[in-house]
């Protein structure tokens, strides 16, 4: 006999096998992160049943386990090995092994060149992100399947991280998507991040095998596999002890069974953790502390018989819905904090009837709304007003404190700051690539903990060593929490370091900033997160201020709108909100369509309210409703998409030569079409980039957190060899063109080299002439020699003299092609002038005009009726000057000039585009929105990615135009 | 206090003459333990007071955290933070402190991290210290000055730094008297230092004496052979030498009963010097530039030829020869990716894998872009020509916890383990055939 622990990051697992092998005891339970207590428990208990078992060899696996069996004298199996091990001797044959974990994934190639993968830094499509998703549908697990399997459509849903799949959850769900398609597509989600995430070039086919929870439990979703893997895999017996098996299986070490029980019961780790000082010293500090922040109140008053002018305000966040009565000064008469559960209209429906039946003679004279779901409650309730979050909560915060000078909110899935600068939003920061830090990311650590919120955090205020945990992802703060747990930390040290985190996160993070001088001394917090006294002090504590907290801090978001509705409305009037009677007759149904009105092709959520009133949701544009196309005349984005499209293959007797339409080729394409077409090949490019087109390279790429254009590549190639392309010709380039704007004109190391990772890692371009030569286009005068040189091992019969006269063509063509940009540029930005339009100068890179990669934000923002023109357009207008960064890199010196030139100008405005994982901009963003910062213009960033939730765009594109319209 | 200077074109504050005068400490972060206690002794042989900052902690990635973008990579976030953090410890006069950094130049972020550390030098309240280039010709100070002398014996101090380096690994798993190695290494660079030091050592005579010396010296630690698994090390430069960016990797390694191999510094100091060489080859150029690094290159590879020679001497796994090296990547990946560690660290994965260190850890700051050409986006072609590499990438950042990164190096050595095990096996089989 032998025995296997498996202690996961969630459950422990244990297996006894007999001599043949056979499984003769199992149990499976989860640990509640008691990790000590459970192993003593469960070896007592084999002890008792198994006879025997003392004198057999011992041996324990899993990620949570290392530790412990380090130290009391176990031999430890590492838990791909071990499944390795326990595939091989139950199921010969087996190829390809795939296994979910609480948080962990892998993939086991076990044929054809062993190799082994599990997820690195990045969890996002493990179980605890499934259990995650569950909560955010307010389903239980155990339903998530069964909901799947009736799903109808599937939403594209980013399956990086769990937290941007988060942020595109919660919109379909405030859009009213139906909930079963989006379980199936948090599975599909899933598929994708372990197929994308972890087979990293190599084809998943053959026999293969299923194991773990997720996929044990979850019959739909190994539904999703085998459809995205066109195989059909199998989920064995005992899928969820493999590991445990395994570990049994290399066992030989017999251990001393009362020895090591009491080894694993006096195991306390290394004692070591890093950690801050106390929240509070003593009660006294903590009394005084509750007294201080007791004074910023709002009274509250009688709802039931008033009869005076009352204004209703409501935010519908993305976890919580919250709604205010207020009467004529202000004072609360009625107040509402809700979870949304995924559907803020049902929750807004109950919060006005409520408010109906404590008092039907309400007068109620206005109403706004605000929040994620603003759009959908203005249309459902009729509201008066919608106003843009930042707008809400700083109409609210200056109720509190007039001459506020810095407000923070922290809500349930984002944090939202603003600097305040001569009474008008100066500088808003949002979190959109990350929640961790969040009200959402404690209450799941609560939760998981065994603990109510409320509960939780309260023991964190007199930890004496409140764990350090850094600020970073939610995943990975699990990990940092399980560690600090099994280093001595007390549940009181790990409450007390989870809220000092969400500060952290919040400052270093999200607003990036050094000092509390940076922010201002003025400062209100708010959001249902400040509410937690832990957090609010360790706020205080990182800052070195005294802050206001509102005793309405949750609120805030709908007391702010209340007020807008009052200063709008004058007092008079009366508001058109449903009343009693129209909630009375309240319908909502939900459609899922796709728009189809232009290559886009949104997924569109049409909710009908009954009486032909309709809220259309997903859609990126107007045109939906509108039936209109928006206008592109203004648009630089869309004129040079299409000034990039019209070059169209010409016959030649080379034959073809395709391009792959991606990172620099966006600008460069016009030159080597030139270069190419001159030397009698017919060029072609691939096509739009689309998700399709993504898919299909998806399964080469190597690293998961190199940027998205760069991952698109994969599949613009995949492209362009199954269209049959004899020739593909992707150039390595260190350098670019010296545009004479910094010290350097090289290109990002990704843009400059991904022909090499193409090459090395799809295997297809070994049937194809695959060119990826290293030339030097900056270098005018050696260019063709060069170039010659390089190309004639592909096409011997090329001829300096042919390469020297295409070159020269190709040069002009560039600069051609840059002329017309330019001068369209100057154009827009003309006619601007002219009809008194804002212009947006939308920064980033060539590739960002590639509407895969915007997201259609240039339409967005298009259709604030503003002009848009691109960075190249106005970087020629400045001459080269100093930065405080290594200004080396051609795009990002247009970046700066860019940035320099909209300083000079009011009409003007700056966006930035950044892709996420782009390590460069790390350096420019800061550089940017220094040089806007000094003139006093407002610095915004768009972070995008795979997928990009437009609503936060949306409320940055806002605020950026209502804090300008202040001005 | 010195007058503190700027110059004129760029406004960078200088370091001076007056300054080197007046005995500022320059700080200098400590990637390489080894390489670098000799190599301050060869700025203290010029008459510059340095000091090699030895702390470590988790302050130190919290202070980089407060100072620079937090998508910054983790060595920025680190030397930073250290800087910083020791100016902030109140254990140095800051009037009378300079930083000192190494600038490659390339495309890479890392040449902006000085930029970096200024901007972190401002926002702390530090916009006084001057911070001093360690490059070639990047950028100028008057009080210091990188002189052909300096850099030969700068020079020396890699090449005894690396042999010792590579020494100390081979033998120190095996050793019968537990801390004779790290004893002698410690005696041999206080030895060198010494005599770089007194500025004597460096020429190619005097440093083949003494890595013939050195190298004996080490062939006469008694040593068991025991077979162990054995760890090749590649990666981003400062995590791969750095205990503090890598989480103490060597020391884990040695635990877990591995021979761990980490290629020197003179292939990174070869490849540098050779992408000049390679640029004027691929694109044009000034023909004087190119002229003077292959000279250079000459050099370098005239001491790297005096370690091969006597590491094989005394029976040890030479250091990589460059050239061969350069070869072996030939059809992996183009010489032009130069950015980073660029192609060398695809090279030297070939390299490990066929002089029996096939076992690899690819270390890399969360995000390297170079490395996602060169580290991630190469490995499964090194595994088609290498079908015995076992190599696992590493990322390393403020927030990646311990406990993940050493389960996923434990899961490439079981496999290591395993062949390990086979090897012995099949060696046993056929010594009882014969």
């Amino acid at each position: 006999m032998k025995l296997g622990l498996d202690i996961g990051s969630t459950t422990i697992k244990c297996v006894v096998l007999d001599d043949e092998n056979k499984l003769i005891y199992k149990t499976y339970e989860r640990h509640l992160s008691q990790i000590t207590d459970k192993i003593a428990e469960i070896l007592n208990r084999v002890r008792g049943e198994i006879k025997g078992i003392e004198h057999c060899p011992v041996a324990l696996s899993g990620s949570a386990g290392m530790g412990v069996a380090q130290d009391c004298g176990i031999d430890f199996v590492q838990e791909v090995y071990a499944t390795r091990v326990a595939a091989n001797t139950f199921i010969p044959g087996t190829d390809v092994v795939i296994e979910l974990g609480g948080e962990d994934a892998k993939i086991l190639f076990l044929t054809n060149g062993l190799e082994v993968r599990m997820n690195g830094t990045c969890a996002g499509g493990t179980g605890a992100f499934i259990d995650q998703m569950a909560t955010l549908l307010n389903v239980p697990l155990e339903e998530m399947d069964d909901l799947a399997k009736q799903y109808e459509k599937t939403y594209t849903i980013a399956s990086r991280c769990g937290v941007f799949a988060k942020t595109d959850i919660q919109p379909l769900l405030n859009q009213g998507a139906r909930k079963a398609d989006i379980a199936e597509s948090i599975f599909n989600a899933v598929v994708s991040q372990t197929v994308a995430g972890l087979a990293q070039g190599r084809e998943i086919e053959g026999q293969i095998v299923y194991l773990g929870g997720p996929l044990t439990f979850m019959s739909e979703l190994r539904n999703c596999f085998d459809r995205t893997l066109k195989t059909k895999g199998i989920c064995p017996d005992n899928s969820l002890y493999y590991v445990a098996a395994g570990a049994a299986l290399c066992a030989e070490e017999v251990i001393d069974f009362d020895e090591v029980i009491k080894n694993v019961k006096n195991y306390r780790g290394s004692g070591n953790f890093a950690f801050n000082s106390p929240l509070f010293e003593s009660e006294a500090e903590y009394e005084a502390f509750t007294v201080r922040h007791a004074k910023a109140n709002v009274t509250q008053q009688e709802l039931k018989g008033y009869s005076g002018k009352a204004y209703i305000g409501m935010d519908a966040g993305s976890t919580t819905v919250k709604g205010v009565v207020l009467n004529e000064s202000g004072e609360l008469l009625h107040s509402k904090y809700l979870p949304s559960k995924g559907n803020p209209v049902e929750i807004i429906k109950a919060f006005l009837e409520e408010v109906y039946a404590i008092n039907p003679e309400l007068d109620v004279v206005s109403s706004a709304v605000t929040g994620y779901g603003e759009d959908i409650i203005k249309n459902a309730f009729d509201v008066d007003y919608g106003i843009v979050e930042t707008i809400a909560h700083f109409t609210a915060a200056k109720y509190f404190m007039p001459d506020v000078e810095f407000i923070i909110d922290i809500g349930g899935q984002d944090i939202k700051c603003f600097k305040i600068h001569n009474g008008a939003i100066d500088n808003i920061f949002l979190n959109e690539a990350c929640s961790s830090g969040c009200g959402s990311f404690l209450q799941t650590f609560a939760n998981a903990l065994g603990y109510e919120i409320e509960e939780f955090s309260k023991l964190g205020l007199f930890a004496k060593r409140p764990v350090d945990l850094g600020s970073r992802c939610t995943v990975f703060m699990n990990s940092s929490v399980k560690q600090a747990q099994k280093d001595g930390a007390t549940i009181e040290d790990i409450s007390a370091g989870l809220s000092l985190s969400v500060v952290k996160n919040a400052l270093y993070k999200v607003i990036r900033a050094s000092s509390p001088d940076e922010l201002g001394k003025r400062i209100v917090v708010q959001g249902g997160t400040f509410l937690n006294d832990a957090v609010l002090r360790a706020f205080e504590m990182e800052m070195g201020a005294q802050v206001v907290r509102p005793n309405i801090a949750g609120l805030m978001g709908a007391y702010g709108a209340a007020l807008y509705a009052k200063r709008k409305s004058k007092g008079e009037g009366k508001s058109k909100l449903a009343n009693a009677d129209d909630l009375s007759h309240f319908v909502h149904e939900i459609k899922v369509t796709n728009c189809g009105l232009c290559n886009n092709n949104c997924r569109l959520t049409v909710n009908s309210f009954g009486g032909g009133r309709r809220f259309i949701a997903g859609n990126r544009c107007e045109r939906p409703i509108t039936k209109k196309a928006p206008s592109s005349d203004m648009n630089m984005y869309d004129y040079k998409l299409k000034l990039i499209n019209s070059y169209q293959p010409i016959e030649g007797i080379r034959g073809k030569l395709g391009i792959p339409m991606g990172l620099n080729m966006y600008e460069l394409y016009p030159f080597w079409y030139r270069f190419f077409t001159e030397l009698k090949f017919e060029v072609h490019h691939s096509p739009a980039s689309s998700r399709k087109l993504y898919q299909r390279g998806q399964q080469t790429i190597p690293s998961d957190t190199v940027c998205f254009p760069a991952k698109l590549m994969h599949g613009h190639v995949q492209t362009l060899i199954d269209s049959g392309m004899e020739n593909i010709f992707y150039p390595c380039l260190s350098y670019n063109f010296d545009e004479r704007l910094g010290d350097n004109h090289y290109n990002c190391p990704v843009v400059a080299y991904y022909p090499e990772v193409i090459r090395n890692n799809m295997k297809d371009v070994r049937k194809i002439n695959f060119i990826k030569e290293y030339l030097g286009i900056h270098r005018p005068k050696d260019f063709p020699k060069k170039a010659y040189e390089r190309l004639s091992f592909y096409f011997p019969d090329l001829t300096l003299n042919e390469v020297r006269v295409a070159a020269k063509r190709a040069y002009e063509e560039y600069d051609a092609y840059m002329e017309k940009v330019r001068r369209k540029g100057d154009e827009i930005i003309e006619r601007a002038e002219k009809e008194g339009k804002k212009i947006f100068v939308l920064a980033g890179r060539p590739y960002h005009i590639d509407p895969e990669i915007n997201h259609g934000i240039d339409k967005l923002i298009a259709g604030f009726n503003v002009a848009i023109v691109s960075e190249d357009v106005v970087s020629p207008r400045v001459d080269a000057f100093r930065t405080h960064v290594l200004n080396q890199w051609t795009y990002h010196s247009r970046l700066y000039a860019a940035a320099k030139y909209v300083t000079t100008r009011k009409d003007m405005e700056l966006v930035q585009l950044v892709s996420f994982g782009c390590g460069v901009d790390a350096i420019t963003t800061d550089e940017v929105r220094e040089i806007l910062e000094e003139k006093n213009k407002i610095y915004t960033q768009i972070k995008i990615d795979e997928i990009t939730n437009l609503g936060a765009v949306k409320i940055r594109i806002r605020s950026l135009l209502a804090a300008i319209d202040n001005d | 206090m010195a007058e503190l200077k700027y110059d004129k074109k760029t406004g960078r504050l200088l370091f001076t003459k007056q300054m080197k005068r007046e005995g500022y400490m320059i700080l200098m972060p400590n990637m390489a333990p080894i390489h670098f206690r000799i190599l301050r002794s060869v700025f203290q042989g010029y008459g510059y007071n340095c000091e090699l900052l030895e702390t470590t902690g988790p302050e130190i990635a919290q202070t980089g955290l407060k100072y620079v973008h937090n998508d910054t990579c983790y060595p920025a976030l680190l030397v930073i933070g250290q800087f910083i953090n020791a100016l902030q410890s109140g254990k140095y006069d800051v009037h009378k402190t300079a930083l000192m950094m190494t600038q490659t130049g390339g495309g890479c972020r890392a040449s902006n991290y000085i930029y970096l550390l200024r901007k972190a030098l401002k926002k702390a309240g530090f916009a006084f210290v001057p911070v001093i280039s360690l490059s070639f010709g990047m950028e100028k100070n008057s009080g210091f000055a990188l002189t052909l002398p300096l850099i030969r014996r700068f020079v020396g101090g890699l090449v005894y730094g690396d042999q010792l380096m590579l020494l100390s690994n081979q033998t120190k798993p095996y050793e019968v008297n537990k801390g004779e190695t790290m004893e002698l290494v410690m005696r041999w660079s206080d030895k060198v230092s010494k005599m770089l030091l007194d500025g004597r050592g460096y020429t190619l005579e005097e440093v083949d004496e003494n890595l013939h010396k050195l190298t004996k010296d080490f062939s006469k630690i008694e040593l068991n052979r025991v077979p162990k698994v054995k760890v090749g090390i590649v990666g981003e430069i400062y995590v791969k030498y750095s205990k503090m960016a890598n989480n103490g990797l060597e020391d884990f390694l040695a635990e877990q009963g591995c021979e761990v191999c980490l290629p020197g510094l003179m292939g990174f100091a070869s490849f540098k010097v050779d992408n000049r060489i390679e640029d004027y080859k691929m694109f044009g150029g000034n023909r004087l530039k190119y002229e003077f690094c292959k000279k250079l290159l000459d050099y370098v590879t005239s001491l790297e030829t005096l370690m091969i020679e006597s590491a094989e001497r005394f029976n040890f796994v030479p250091p990589h020869k460059y050239s061969h090296t350069k070869e072996l990547v030939k059809g992996v990946i183009g010489y032009g990716s130069k950015m980073g560690e660029g192609w060398l660290l695809t090279a030297e994965m070939l390299e490990l894998a066929e002089t029996g260190y096939e076992n690899i850890v690819c270390t890399q700051p969360f995000g390297c872009l170079p490395n996602h050409i060169n580290g991630k986006g190469a490995i499964r072609k090194i595994k088609e020509i290498k079908p015995n590499a076992n190599i696992v990438t590493i990322d390393y950042d403020p927030g990646a916890p311990k406990v993940n990164q050493e389960n996923r190096i434990k899961l490439m050595l079981a496999v290591g383990k395993e062949e390990l095990k086979k090897k012995i096996e099949a060696e046993a089989a056929q010594s009882a055939e014969a």
